[in-house]
C-alpha cells in the first residue's frame, strides 16, 4: 500500500516526473497529483468511459491504467486537446448541436470521438452510434452527439 | 407595460431562438469545476462503513484497529454523531395519515437496508480511509428483510418501525362519480390487467458527493453540493446541525446530472458535514458507483391492478386501479416518497374526459434503498396505465388507437376544465398534439409497413401515448405541507458601468441550459446582446431566494422572475435617460445595448449612460436617484401546476426468437407553451425520452430475497447507449399559459414521463398478432419471450 514508484510521462506535451503509490490508476494520478480534473470518474471499472483519455494516441480507459503503467507514455488530456487547438472544431460541432448538458461525460465523448475521427470513421450514424458506445451520457440521449460528430467528418470532406 | 408586449418581436429577439449554450465551451475544454474537482487547503477524505445486510441489529461496534491505520484523523458512529446533529422525518401535512420513523445520518441500532451508511472515517486521503474502514468490525444479528412489496402488509409480516402497527407508510383512496354503475352497463366492456414497474434509479454520471467546511471563527458551513436546490439544503444543515441559516452558505457549481436524485437529504453527506463541523476541517466524500446504486434514491417500483370500462363506440366511461409502491425503510426527508404515489392517483387519465374514476393508493415500507422523486414522478406509472388500457382496449373493439384517443381525449377548446381528480387544467392542445403526432410520423404509411413486414414474419409496432406533465407547481405542492421548499424564485439584474448586465437567479443549472434560458430573457427583454450577460446562478450566499430547478420548474417560474427583473431595469434606465436626454420615457427604447429612439436610432450607449450614473452623479439632477439593479420574484397563484401536454409515438420491432425490442424510431409532440430556446427544449425531451426508455426497456435494480441488489455495477445495471437508441423527431404547438408574460409551461420531464407508455403500447402492436401481451417494465427479452410462451 505504501509502494512508490518513479514515472516519467509527457502529459500534454508537458514532461512531468513522479513518485506516485504503485496502486494509484491514471485518471486519478492526473486528477489528484496534476490537477488536471476535466478527465472525469464515474465508475472506476472501465464501463462509463468518463475517464477515455489518449495515450500514445490509443484511445483508453483512465480507470484501467495504472499510473505507472503510464510511464514514458505520451498523455493527451481534454485540458490539452483544448489548449493545442485539437479540439476546436469538434468544440464548435458541439455546441452547434447542443451535443452536451451536464458535461461529465463530455471529456470523454471528445476522446472517443477523436479515436473514431482519426482513425477515418466515416459520417455513418450507426457506425458512429457503435463507437460511441462505450461512453455514457444520461443526458442527451446520443442524438445531438452523433449528429455533431457526423457534422464535422462531413464538413472536413467536403 | 410598456415590455411585454413586444419582447417577442423586437431587435434582441433572443426568446424562441435555439442559440447555443455560453458555457458549453468551460465544459467542453475540461474547465468544469465539479464537486470532487475542489481541493481546499487542509482538506480530508471521507469513507463510510455500511451495512451489507439489509436488516441488522448492530449488536457491536470497533473501531480501535482502524484508528490506528496510517493518515486516519477521525472515526464517527451513528451514536458518536447523533449527539451533534438532531434526527429528520420525512413526512408533510398535506399528505394526510404519511408517516415515518426518525431518521439519523448514521444507522445506530439497526440497518434497515444494504449500503445503509453505519461509520464515517476520515483520513488524510479517500484511498486510506478506504483501508482503515476495511478494519471497522461491526457485529451484526440479522433480522427478517422485507422485501417483496405485495407481503409487506401482510399480517405474519415483520413490521420494520416497532412504533408502527404495520408497514404502511401512506394510503389514499380518490373516487369520483360511480365506476361500479358505469362498469355494470352491459354496453361497456371491461379490460383488465395487472402492471408491474421495477425499480430503477438515476445513474447520473457524476456520482452524489460534498464537500463540506466549517470555519470556527464565524460559525460558518459552506456547503460545496451538487444538487438542485441549494435553499432547500441551507434550512436543512441550518436545522440539523444547530447553525444559523446565514451561516449556512450551500454552492453548486456544474452538476454531473440530477434528474431528481440529488435533491434529497442523505446521510452520508449531513454526516460528512458534521465531521467538517467537529473537526473545524474541510472534508470531502465522494461516492463510488456501488454506494450511488445502493443509497441513492431508487424510483417507481410500483404494481397497479387497473381496469377500463369502454362501450362499443370507444367512449371511455370510467378507470378503476389500485396501486402499491414500495419506498424502503424511510420516506424520504422532507419530500417525502409519497408524492409519487399520489402523482398516479392525481394524474392517471387526466388528458380524458371521463366522469367515473377509483382509485387507492398504498406506500409501504420495505427494507431497500429508499424510493423517492426522480425525473417525471408518478408520470411514467399513470401514462402508462391508463394510455396502456387505452390501447388494450380500443384492440379489445376492435378500433383504431389514434381513433379512440380523438374520441376521448378533452377538447382543445375545453378548457379551463377541471380533471375527474380535480386537476384544474388549462391551455392544453392534447388534439392539436395528436394531430401534429401522426402528420409527421406518416402514420398511414407506418401501419402499410407493418401489415407487409407481418406477412414476411417481421413484427413491427406502433405505439402512443398522450399525456400531460406537472409543471410550474404552485406552493401547493411542497411549502403548504410544511417542507422548506420555496415555490417562488427570484431574480436580479445589474447593469454594470461598461454597460454589461449582471443576472443572479435562484433557479439552478444541471445543464439543462438554465443559465443559457435566463441570458437570453435578460438580453432579449432589456435590449443588449446576448454575450453582454454574465449569469451566476447555485450560490445562496449571491442569488436571490428561491426553489431551484426541479419539477419542471425552471424555465417557467426562474424565467418568469427574470423577464420582469430585466423589465424593471429597463424602466428604471429609461427614466434617466430620459432625463440625461431631455426627452420622456415612452420616446425611447434600449436596442443593442443603447437607449435609442423608438424607431432605433442611437441616441446613447448604455456604458455612457452607466459611467455617467456610477462616475459623475454630479451631472445628474440632485433629486433623480438612479437605481441600476432590479429584482423580482414570481410564483404561480392561480393554479395549483400549470400543466403541458404531448403526444408521443415510438415505433419498435420485436424479434419474436430472441425476444429483444429494437427501436427503430420516436416522435414527440410537446406544447410547452412558449419555447424560449428550441434546441435546448429539443434536447431536454430527446434525453427524457431516452430516460423513459431506459425504464420501459433495460433499467432495473434487481433484489435478492434477502434484499442484496444484484446489480449494482455500470457493467450489470443496464442503460440505454447510443448504438441501441434511435433518432427522435421532435414537433411543438405553443400554447402559452396564461398565468405568466412569459408564458413558458416545463419541458423537462415529459420525455421520460410519455415514453414508457408508448414503448409499452408499441411492443403490445408488434405482439399483437400472435395474441401476446405484457405488461411489465423493464420489458426485457426474457419477459417478451415468457409473453409469448404464455399466448
Amino acid at each position: 500500500m505504501s509502494r512508490t514508484i518513479d514515472i516519467t510521462l509527457t502529459v500534454n506535451g508537458e514532461s512531468v516526473a513522479a513518485t506516485v503509490p504503485s496502486r494509484i490508476n491514471l485518471v486519478d494520478f492526473l486528477r489528484n497529483t496534476l490537477q488536471l480534473t476535466g478527465s472525469h470518474v464515474g465508475c472506476e471499472h472501465g464501463v462509463c468511459g468518463a475517464c477515455t483519455l489518449t495515450v500514445n494516441g490509443e484511445t483508453v480507459r483512465g480507470c484501467l491504467m495504472l499510473a505507472v503503467q503510464a510511464d514514458g507514455a505520451d498523455v493527451q488530456t481534454v485540458e490539452g486537446l483544448a489548449d493545442s487547438g485539437r479540439s476546436a472544431a469538434l468544440q464548435a460541432a458541439f455546441t452547434r448541436r447542443n451535443a452536451l448538458q451536464c458535461g461529465f461525460c463530455t471529456p470523454g465523448m471528445l476522446a472517443s470521438a477523436i479515436g473514431y475521427i482519426d482513425a477515418g470513421g466515416a459520417p455513418d450514424r450507426k457506425a458512429i452510434r457503435e463507437h460511441i458506445s462505450g461512453n455514457y451520457c444520461r443526458c442527451t440521449g446520443y442524438q445531438s452527439i452523433v449528429d455533431a460528430i457526423c457534422d464535422l467528418i462531413e464538413e472536413a470532406r467536403a | 407595460m410598456t415590455g411585454p408586449a413586444t419582447i417577442f418581436d423586437k431587435p434582441n429577439r433572443y426568446i424562441g431562438q435555439p442559440s447555443p449554450r455560453a458555457d458549453a465551451s468551460r465544459l467542453l475544454q475540461g474547465r468544469g469545476q465539479f464537486v470532487d474537482d475542489i481541493v481546499l487547503p487542509r482538506m480530508l477524505h471521507a469513507a463510510f462503513v455500511r451495512s451489507p445486510h439489509a436488516h441488522a441489529t448492530i449488536l457491536s461496534i470497533d473501531v480501535e484497529d482502524a484508528r490506528a491505520m496510517p493518515g486516519v484523523i477521525a472515526i464517527y458512529t451513528g451514536a458518536d454523531l447523533a449527539e451533534h446533529v438532531t434526527p429528520y422525518v420525512g413526512v408533510l401535512t398535506h399528505l394526510t395519515g404519511l408517516r415515518s420513523a426518525p431518521q439519523y445520518p448514521l444507522a445506530i441500532d439497526v440497518a434497515r437496508w444494504q449500503g445503509e451508511p453505519i461509520v464515517i472515517v476520515i483520513a488524510a486521503s479517500r484511498a486510506l480511509a478506504e483501508d482503515a474502514a476495511e478494519l471497522v468490525l461491526v457485529d451484526f444479528e440479522e433480522l427478517p428483510a422485507i422485501v417483496d412489496t405485495e407481503m409487506a402488509l401482510d399480517a405474519d409480516t415483520p413490521v420494520i418501525h416497532s412504533e408502527f402497527d404495520s408497514n404502511l407508510a401512506w394510503e389514499r383512496d380518490v373516487v369520483a362519480g360511480d365506476i361500479d354503475a358505469a362498469f355494470a352497463d352491459p354496453d361497456v366492456q371491461v379490460v383488465e390487467r395487472k402492471f408491474v414497474f421495477g425499480r430503477h434509479t438515476g445513474v447520473t454520471l457524476e456520482t452524489r458527493g460534498t464537500v463540506c467546511n466549517y470555519d470556527p471563527a464565524e460559525d460558518q458551513l459552506t456547503v460545496h453540493y451538487s444538487g438542485q436546490a441549494p435553499h432547500m439544503m441551507q434550512f436543512i444543515f441550518a436545522k440539523h446541525l444547530d447553525l444559523s441559516e446565514e451561516n449556512v452558505r450551500v454552492i453548486s457549481n456544474d452538476v454531473g446530472g440530477s434528474f431528481g436524485i440529488k435533491i434529497h437529504t442523505y446521510g452520508d453527506e449531513i454526516a460528512t458535514a458534521v465531521a467538517a463541523k467537529l473537526l473545524k476541517r474541510p472534508v470531502k466524500f465522494i461516492a463510488d458507483r456501488f454506494e450511488s446504486f445502493v443509497t441513492d434514491i431508487h424510483a417507481r417500483d410500483h404494481i397497479v391492478e387497473a381496469r377500463m370500462g369502454v362501450k362499443k363506440d370507444g367512449t371511455i366511461v370510467g378507470i378503476d386501479f389500485d396501486d402499491l409502491t414500495g419506498i424502503g425503510p424511510f420516506s424520504m426527508y422532507p419530500r417525502t416518497s409519497a408524492i409519487e404515489c399520489n402523482q398516479v392517483l392525481n394524474l392517471t387519465g387526466a388528458p380524458y374526459a371521463l366522469e367515473n374514476y377509483r382509485a387507492k393508493g398504498r406506500v409501504v415500507f420495505q427494507n431497500k434503498t429508499l424510493m423517492c422523486q426522480y425525473r417525471a414522478v408518478g408520470h411514467p406509472i399513470a401514462m402508462a396505465i391508463c394510455d396502456g388500457l387505452v390501447e388494450d382496449a380500443a384492440r379489445a373493439i376492435g378500433m383504431d388507437p389514434v381513433g379512440m384517443r380523438l374520441r376521448n381525449l378533452m377538447s382543445d377548446d375545453s378548457y379551463p376544465r377541471a380533471s375527474a381528480t380535480g386537476m384544474k387544467l388549462d391551455d392544453l392542445s392534447h388534439h392539436k398534439a395528436l394531430n401534429k403526432l401522426t402528420d409527421i410520423m406518416n402514420y398511414e404509411g407506418l401501419r402499410a409497413d407493418q401489415a407487409t413486414n407481418r406477412k414476411n414474419g417481421i413484427y413491427r409496432g406502433i405505439g402512443f401515448v398522450s399525456m400531460i406533465e406537472v409543471t410550474n407547481p404552485s406552493p401547493m405542492f411542497y411549502g403548504i405541507g410544511g417542507a422548506p421548499i420555496a415555490s417562488q424564485d427570484g431574480a436580479t439584474v445589474r447593469l454594470d458601468a461598461s454597460g454589461a448586465l449582471h443576472v443572479s437567479s435562484s433557479i439552478t443549472e444541471q445543464g439543462q441550459g438554465t443559465n443559457a434560458i435566463l441570458a437570453q430573457i435578460a438580453a432579449g427583454v432589456f435590449g443588449v446582446n446576448l454575450d453582454r450577460v454574465k449569469v451566476t446562478t447555485g450560490d445562496t450566499a449571491t442569488t436571490p431566494y428561491g426553489g431551484g430547478t426541479w419539477a419542471s420548474r425552471g424555465a417557467g417560474i426562474g424565467g418568469e422572475a427574470m423577464l420582469q427583473a430585466a423589465q424593471a431595469l429597463k424602466d428604471q434606465v429609461l427614466d434617466v435617460a430620459a432625463v440625461m436626454l431631455q426627452s420622456s420615457v415612452d420616446k425611447l427604447d434600449i436596442q443593442n445595448g443603447a437607449i435609442t429612439d423608438l424607431d432605433g436610432t442611437l441616441r446613447l450607449p448604455l456604458a455612457d449612460l452607466a459611467r455617467t450614473v456610477y462616475y459623475r452623479g454630479n451631472e445628474l439632477p440632485s433629486d433623480l436617484n438612479p437605481e441600476l439593479i432590479a429584482t423580482r420574484h414570481y410564483r404561480v397563484t392561480d393554479f395549483p401546476f400549470v400543466f403541458t401536454n404531448g403526444a408521443m409515438a415510438a415505433h419498435v420491432e420485436v424479434d419474436t426468437a430472441t425476444g429483444f425490442v429494437k427501436v427503430l424510431h420516436f416522435w414527440a409532440v410537446e406544447d410547452c407553451g412558449r419555447v424560449i430556446n428550441p434546441m435546448l427544449v429539443d434536447e431536454q425531451i430527446r434525453g427524457g425520452v431516452v430516460q423513459g426508455i431506459g425504464g420501459a426497456l433495460y433499467e432495473e435494480c434487481h433484489y435478492s430475497p434477502e434484499g442484496q441488489m444484484l446489480n449494482a455495477t455500470m457493467a450489470d445495471y443496464m442503460v440505454p447507449m447510443a448504438a441501441e437508441m434511435p433518432d427522435i423527431t421532435i414537433a411543438h404547438i405553443e400554447t402559452p399559459t396564461k398565468t405568466s408574460v412569459l408564458g413558458a409551461k416545463g419541458a423537462g420531464e415529459a420525455g421520460t414521463g410519455g415514453a414508457p407508455a408508448a414503448i409499452l403500447n408499441a411492443v403490445n402492436d408488434a405482439l399483437s398478432p400472435m395474441g401476446a401481451s405484457i405488461w411489465q417494465m423493464p420489458m426485457t427479452p426474457e419477459r417478451i419471450l415468457n409473453a409469448l410462451d404464455q399466448s
